[in-house]
């Protein structure tokens, strides 16, 4: 099995593969065989068109962690410039499996925090697989006040599996680290654009996620809990994790029909990773229209129509409405 | 048979079988410390135990019950419905589940807000039931700790919410997630007011609530022996793979690491947080009840 590849992906690997094999062959003896590679590769393309058009909401779980999968610094080298990383929350360690820092977007200063994953074992286990601690959501409040003291919009990247579930992180304060987060990004005095590139699990996701637009990328996920989470409490099983998946509603197709995010930023066929400028490309031009159109409202009411966004979350029955 | 009882004459000794076959729900057992305690002496105790002082889980009606002056006490938002947006089914369905929930507790949702008084303080309470799907948070008791917020903010007097929760509701999906960033934005506009917000962390209160308005209490309270946390013990023991420390993510716990002010005997909950009140919004002391 090609680890490049996820399991529904291996009919596309076999035959990437094979033309792989071609090109080779075709180089080593001088023989042209451009029409069989050419046959090839639009048969790949093909079946590749026919396997992500019909994707479940678990093999898109499965995409929004590949490994291959481009994380936040991969889009700041690609979107920024002068990024210059901030570290630290001034009061316990630098987390990072959080990154933020100042740059800028077309010319425009701006304060980026994301999570941030490891592409390696070593680097894994230094970002921890992207799952903060109560210091990593206190680094990112901090710039966030920064943000506001100097009027830099703030413009976030999800990518977690969760918050951290270890000793320490609750011995420091998970549950208010977070909370505190919530309560300031709500009323933050600069605009906040939140966009989801691969997994938006839970609180530790919600976390760097409260903001006047949200985005998600075509393959992305954002939950309450993880699939395999739900379906051990729900299903006693984790096995039912495509059946969490669905039930969860978790792509970011459902989420916009549900009204809870504002924007989706397609993809290439295959995943970001596939073409990776063409998302960056596409996350940039989405970025700088949904900032310009932000950047014109004055304060009082870019921070009065978050809170009402955030007032209008959730659906009951009010029978004396 | 003991010296004593060969003295009693037979007629008015008793059967010691009689004795047993005592109406059931009279005595109950402290999980704490084994202790047979007398059912209405532990109710007249608040439902803590008097030998060990272990505090037992109460039900949310009782707690307001015992917590706000008798009068005036008006509810509010008493008939919001959740609904099941998502159609969600696992092994049952979420509408199953709900109507379930409704009949065993008789309330709607998991939380209750009343406007009352406490000590002859005006004040809005919240109090979650557990028992309603483990007190768990979706749309409804989002928008009712909204509510609670408004009515506090309308009507100049201070908030108090009791939780007892395991978290988000799962059945609402990303509906519940929201409601996180949904509550924790509301406190904005109480400190706004000048109002103060008292959090007191009753057993359990975990996840989605506890990483929101939770722990944003102006003064934060913990019953004593509570399970207070963000991740649940055995999913942090499966992670981190070794046996958690003795005492991890309770209330005495939470006082040590300097996550709460104050661990509250119940018994003295009313007075205690009616006298900060008084205090917090430059009142007189109140009369002691």
């Amino acid at each position: 099995m090609n680890p490049d590849y996820l399991e529904f992906e291996q009919p596309i690997a076999e035959l990437e593969a094979k033309i792989a094999e071609l090109r080779f062959v075709a180089e080593d003896t001088g023989v042209s065989l451009d029409e069989e590679i050419e046959q090839l590769e639009e048969k790949s393309r093909a079946l590749t068109e026919s396997i992500f058009a019909k994707l479940t909401p678990w093999q898109v779980s499965q995409l929004a962690r590949h490994p291959l999968r481009p994380y936040t610094l991969d889009y700041v080298a690609h979107i920024f410039t002068e990024f210059t990383e901030l570290h630290g929350d001034r009061a316990f360690k630098d987390d990072k499996a959080i990154v933020g820092g100042i740059a800028r977007l077309d010319g425009t200063p701006v304060m980026i925090i994301g999570h941030q994953k490891g592409r390696d074992t070593k680097e894994k286990i230094q970002r921890n697989f992207g799952m903060p601690r109560p210091e990593g959501y206190r680094k990112a409040l901090r710039l966030m006040r920064l943000a506001e003291q100097f009027q830099m919009p703030v413009l976030t990247f999800i990518d977690t599996p969760g918050a951290y579930p270890g000793v320490g992180a609750e011995e420091r304060g998970q549950s208010e680290a977070i909370a505190q987060n919530l309560k300031v990004m709500a009323e933050l005095k600069v605009p906040i654009i939140a966009t989801v590139i691969g997994e938006g699990g839970s609180g530790g996701a919600l976390a760097i996620g409260v903001g006047d637009h949200v985005m998600m990328l075509g393959y992305s996920t954002y939950s309450v809990i993880s699939p395999e989470g739900c379906a051990s409490i729900l299903w006693k099983s984790a096995d039912k994790a495509p059946d969490a998946a669905e039930a969860l509603g978790i792509t970011a197709p459902r989420l916009k029909e549900l009204d809870l995010i504002d924007q989706i930023i397609e993809e290439p066929i295959g995943g970001a990773h596939r073409n990776i400028d063409g998302v960056t490309r596409a996350i940039k031009n989405a970025l700088v229209a949904s900032l310009n159109r932000l950047q014109e409202l004055p304060t009082e009411q870019l921070v009065e129509t978050r809170y009402e966004r955030l007032m209008g979350y959730g659906q009951f029955n009010d029978p004396t409405a | 048979m003991s010296w004593f009882e060969k003295l009693v004459p037979s007629r008015i000794r008793t059967d010691a079988k009689g004795k047993r076959t005592v109406p059931e729900g009279v005595w109950h057992k402290c999980e704490q410390c084994s202790a047979v305690l007398y059912q209405a002496e532990l109710e007249r105790n608040l439902d803590v135990c008097p030998k060990c002082g272990h505090h037992l889980r109460i039900g949310a009606r009782r707690r307001i019950d015992v917590f706000l002056d008798p009068e005036p006490r008006e509810e509010l938002a008493a008939d919001i419905e959740p609904v099941d947006i998502l159609k969600f089914k696992d092994s049952k369905r979420y509408r199953d589940r709900l109507a379930a929930a409704q009949k065993k507790t008789g309330e709607k949702d998991a939380l209750i807000v009343m406007k009352g008084r406490v000590h002859g303080m005006n004040i809005v309470v919240g109090v979650f039931d557990f028992a309603f799907m483990g007190g768990s948070m979706g749309s409804v008791v989002g928008e009712k700790f909204v509510r609670a917020v408004q009515a506090s903010v309308d009507s100049q007097s201070p908030l108090v919410v009791f939780s007892a929760s395991g978290g988000a509701r799962m059945q609402e999906a990303l509906f519940s997630l929201m409601q996180m960033a949904k509550t924790s934005a509301a406190l904005n506009r109480l400190q706004a007011a000048g109002l103060p917000f008292i959090s007191v962390l009753t057993d359990p209160t975990m996840g989605g609530v506890s990483a929101s308005f939770a722990m944003l209490g102006d003064i934060q309270i913990a019953e004593p022996g509570a399970l207070i946390g963000f991740a649940g013990p055995r999913v942090i023991e499966q992670t981190v793979r070794e046996k958690l420390p003795e005492g991890f993510q309770r209330a005495e716990f939470l006082l040590e690491h300097g996550a709460i002010d104050r661990i509250v005997d119940r018994r003295v909950m009313r007075m205690e947080i009616a006298q900060m009140l008084a205090m917090l919004m430059q009142q007189p002391a109140p009369e002691s009840a």
